[in-house]
């Protein structure tokens, strides 16, 4: 599975590798903007993982180790595009301008999805495996149908999805409507190696970038650790939707260096040293070295960073502490668009119990 | 006589039925070298190989279908749905193959199908993980559904239901998994499958409950005692086809009946019983037949999940209120 060709513009000890039909032309601000995106989503995605281990979230998805797949699809999106997350999306709502609370919130529990999609052009997460690939191709065939394709300003929309997404019968359906209506989407699909206990060669026998062709779309397998990589691979998969030549898959090659949530134990189907190789391909370390070898940043620099993200991880933390619990009586709002009597009379009855709880503590007093 | 977890109950009644037949299978997503997410199948595909414990891929349609599949062929397949919420991928196949394969094959086909799902509320969970779909599948003609409340139920109706001929929804309260309880492990001396059950005899007021509300109930009738009433409590074990012979006869004891389910009340099984139960018990009713059941919403943010979910003090304030006619 792994003769496949993989796009690589950053060697794992952070080398420029030459690619024939990829590049990027970055200034050095915005070389070390990437770094700076990169680092401050680990430093969340860390302080996630320990927000759920003290008990403060019902679960997290950390997204450790993808990091350059996310950040560099996240930043290939212009601000018209659309995207549709799974719920592991944490570095492309940051490149999205999500508020990362609002990110933290679904996980503590306080509500299903905090932020508004229209505003970030990102859609809310997806939990159940594979349906937001057809709300993506749904969107994408509006899109075309509104004429907002066709040049360099169209709109492209992209779907994520993980490897064990693919077999679900709706990515499936997704890949055929794509590619029979010619949506203007790229599937961005991140194979971390991983659909909770299961290794990809439970999916798949053949590369997943190799399935794509067979529903008439274009399958490329990018580095998902080169955050250099994913961008210009992401970039070129979405301008080909927006000038309106058709959808492209993408399967961005990455390790989930963490469990696959904080309820998960990996020790129980990897070895280490499977975990170990893969941190030799670490994104981060990689890219670091690309700048610093290329004297594009210093020492000051990255420390100046790690503070940046040190406080934005503990400005997170305090803000998701401090998130309300919601109020009873909430649970009974917007479940229809246009009202339901009946439910407003359940809830009503429901709120006279509720106060007659407050009446026997006033009696009691 | 051993005293275990439900998890390890359904674990070891799991390991019985495929020692005693070798058509047998498990299908899943996770459930053989992780053993499943709550470890329901731990060490069964170590000790029985990959074969029959099948870490299937990652589409529950896949599950049922090739299921239904291996049915024809001969084997008798156990499926596990990872959660309530990620049925729904799989309903045609549950719905309108599964469920209907042997009437309309005028009875030629059989398909032994037991599909295992975790369901209910209560363990904080995000969306999708605390749902209680029972109704779809009860409305469903050709598809019995169970739901154990104690690890010697558990263990004793997923044996049941995996050497049964018919295709039965096994629905496993998800947050009793950790409740103890004893088993008889050498025993089949084991209620009918479908069969309801008086847990606590009562003089004063019925409740009639299934899977994980069975223990609520029997604290809310604790509760009561307390005040000097005395519930009594059934557990329906079989939601379809319905047992209601118990709550008849309760009923015609006690007067009143509370049902108590978190699916939400509108179609939810407490409309069928409260119709049943007014048309063969009338005469002996006190009361309206009650209800206690999540909301007609959809399943709530988990901080407000204590909120939506029946507990002691709704149950308890409908006793009441059926007192109050
Ligand atoms: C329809 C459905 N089935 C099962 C699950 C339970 N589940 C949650 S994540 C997951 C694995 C997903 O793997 P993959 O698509 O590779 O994405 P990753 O989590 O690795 O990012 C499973 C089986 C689900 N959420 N939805």
């Amino acid at each position: 599975m792994s003769e496949f060709e993989m796009v690589q513009l950053l060697s794992p000890t952070g080398e420029r590798v030459h690619h024939g039909d990829y590049d990027v032309d970055f200034n050095d601000e915005e070389y070390r903007g990437l770094y700076r995106d990169l680092v401050m989503i680990r430093r969340f995605d860390a302080e996630a993982t320990a927000l759920q281990r003290q008990g403060e979230l019902g679960l997290w998805a950390p997204l450790l180790g993808q990091e350059a797949a996310q950040i560099g699809a996240g930043r290939a999106l212009a601000p018209q595009d659309m995207a549709f997350p799974t719920y592991r999306e944490h570095g492309v709502a940051f490149c999205r301008g999500v508020d990362l609370v609002q990110v933290l919130s679904m996980f503590r529990c306080v509500d299903l999805g905090a932020w508004n999609p229209a505003e970030h052009n990102m859609h809310l997460y997806t939990i159940v495996i594979g349906d937001q690939t057809l709300h993506a191709t749904g969107y994408a065939m509006g899109v075309a149908k509104d004429g907002a394709i066709g040049s360099a300003s169209g709109t492209a929309t992209m779907a994520f999805l993980g490897d064990g997404a693919t077999s679900e019968g709706a990515v499936n359906e997704a890949l055929v409507w794509a590619g029979v209506f010619e949506a203007p989407l790229v599937f961005f699909c991140q194979n971390n190696q991983y659909a909770i206990s299961e290794s990809t060669d439970h999916q798949t026998r053949v590369p997943l970038a190799g399935r794509a062709p067979g529903f008439g779309i274009p399958g490329i397998r990018v580095d998902g650790n080169d955050v250099l990589a994913s961008y210009a691979v992401t970039k070129a998969a979405l301008d080909r939707a927006r000038m309106g030549e058709g959808p492209s898959f993408i399967e961005a090659f990455t390790y989930r260096m963490g469990a696959h949530t904080t309820s998960d134990d990996p020790t129980r189907y990897r070895e280490g040293s499977e975990v170990d190789a893969w941190k030799a391909k670490d994104p981060i370390s990689r890219y670091r070295a690309f700048l610093t070898n290329n004297g594009l940043a210093d020492e000051d620099f990255f420390d100046q960073i790690d503070a940046e993200a040190e406080a934005n991880a503990i400005a997170a933390r305090t803000a998701c502490l401090a998130l309300p619990d919601p109020a009873p009586l909430s649970l009974f709002d917007n479940v229809y668009a246009n009202g339901s009597p009946p439910l407003e009379r359940q809830r009503d009855e429901f709120a006279a119990y509720l106060d007659s709880f407050a009446d026997t503590e006033e009696a009691a007093k | 006589m051993s005293t275990m977890t439900m998890g390890k109950a359904l674990n070891s009644g799991l390991r019985t039925v495929l020692d005693n037949d070798p058509k047998t299978i498990l299908m899943g997503q996770d459930i053989g070298k992780l053993g499943g997410v709550f470890r329901i199948t731990d060490g069964l595909q170590k000790d029985f190989g990959s074969a029959r414990v099948v870490d299937a891929p990652l589409g529950e349609a896949g599950i049922i279908g090739t299921a239904i599949g291996l049915a024809l062929r001969g084997f008798r397949p156990v499926c596990e749905i990872q959660f309530d919420g990620f049925v729904f991928p799989a309903f045609d196949q549950i719905t309108t193959m599964l469920a209907k394969m042997h009437y309309r094959s005028a009875g030629k086909l059989r398909l032994p199908i037991t599909i295992r799902i975790p369901y209910g509320g209560g363990i904080g969970a995000v969306e999708h993980h605390s749902e209680s779909p029972e109704s779809y599948f009860i409305h469903t003609a050709g598809l019995k559904v169970v739901t154990p409340s104690t690890p010697a139920d558990a263990f004793a109706m997923i044996q049941q239901s995996v050497t049964s001929d018919d295709p039965i929804i096994f629905l496993e309260p998800k947050r009793r998994y950790w409740d103890k309880g004893e088993i008889v492990e050498d025993s089949n001396d084991w209620s009918a499958l479908h069969s309801a059950r008086v847990v606590r005899e009562g003089t004063d007021a019925t409740v009639a409950a299934y899977g994980p509300m069975v223990k609520t109930s029997l604290q809310a009738a604790d509760a009561a005692a307390s005040e000097g009433r005395n519930v009594e409590v059934i557990d329906l074990r079989t939601l379809a086809p319905l047992d209601l012979e118990p709550v008849f006869t309760s009923v015609r004891k006690t007067g009143r009946l509370i049902v108590v389910h978190e699916a939400p009340m509108t179609l939810g099984l407490g409309a069928e019983i409260s119709a049943r139960v007014t048309q063969e018990c009338f005469y002996s009713l006190e009361a309206p037949v009650l209800r206690v059941t999540g909301f007609d919403t959809p399943y709530p943010a988990a901080r407000v999940e204590e909120t939506y979910l029946p507990d002691l003090d709704r149950v308890l304030d409908a006793v009441d209120r059926s007192f109050d006619y």
